[in-house]
């Protein structure tokens, strides 16, 4: 048991060495042109929603995260969202266009199994945990805050 | 208002940069980025860190998803001023309801109209 463990070991070791190296400083400045290019389209649409259609500035921001969400749909479904997301890696992730995607990707992978367990569960397998934490720590922080 | 666009753009950007480093410097998974950056949002709200944030640079910070966290919080603490504990369940969605709906609602007819590519 002791030889095979150490043989994985050196196993893995092999195999990191020879993986191309990643080139995190690129990464990060890909994810950063990238996610704060959603952002500043997101902060005209913002903009646009308040001057041209008169929305308050909460109505406004909502609209802007459908608008966001259908935009991340649609490039999901259109297979362009992917490819930014090669790119760009956690810059298509963290906004919300990645949560969009993160609903209609795996939906779609699966829909050859149906309506209810390949369409309907997997739009949920990351955006039910994000829900579900989102909610619950939600609440934590009312009870704590309506508490003390 | 030029400031403001350049603001969204930084912040923004960096919220997402500093995710990658994240990602690329641990074994997290895209889902464990999202979870946390909801609860962190959350967290923030709570502290009264988010609604300054947002003063500051817009878009910036709506756009990721930890604005999930800031709209599901803020409707809880707004309802609980109301409401006490009741609210606590009532105002989970006030605020996030838009666009928790909307998320669902054209995911769910995105996945129809298109199909996966071979």
């Amino acid at each position: 048991m002791k030889n095979i463990n150490k043989t994985t070991d050196e196993f893995n070791k092999i195999v990191k060495k020879e993986q191309p190296a990643v080139n995190k400083v690129s990464n990060f400045l890909k994810a950063y042109l990238v996610g704060g290019t959603i952002c500043l389209i997101g902060q005209i649409f913002w903009e646009l929603y308040m001057t041209l259609f008169d929305y308050s500035q909460q109505d406004a921001e909502t609209m802007v995260t459908i608008t966001m969400i259908f935009l991340g749909g649609l490039l999901t479904g259109l297979d362009v969202y992917d490819e930014i997301g090669q790119f760009a890696g956690a810059g298509s992730l963290v906004p919300v266009t990645g949560f969009a995607n993160s609903m209609v990707a795996p939906a779609l992978e699966y829909k050859q199994e149906g309506f209810i367990i390949g369409i309907g569960a997997n739009l949920f397998s990351i955006a039910g945990p994000v829900l579900a934490y989102g909610m619950v720590s939600a609440f934590l922080v009312g009870l704590i805050k309506t508490l003390f | 208002m030029v400031g403001i666009f350049l603001k969204a753009f930084l912040i923004g950007g960096l919220i997402c940069g500093i995710c990658q480093l994240i990602l690329d410097n641990t074994d997290y998974t895209p889902a464990h980025i999202m979870v946390s950056l909801v609860i962190i949002g959350s967290v923030f709200t709570g502290l009264g860190w988010y609604d300054p944030l947002k003063e500051f640079a817009g878009a910036g910070v709506t756009i990721p998803v930890s604005n999930f966290g800031y709209i599901l919080t803020k409707g809880v603490q707004e309802a609980a001023e109301k409401d006490g504990l009741l609210g606590l369940f009532k105002g989970v969605l006030d605020i996030a309801s838009a666009g928790i709906s909307a998320s669902v609602i054209i995911a769910f007819f995105m996945a129809l109209i298109f199909n996966p590519k071979e």
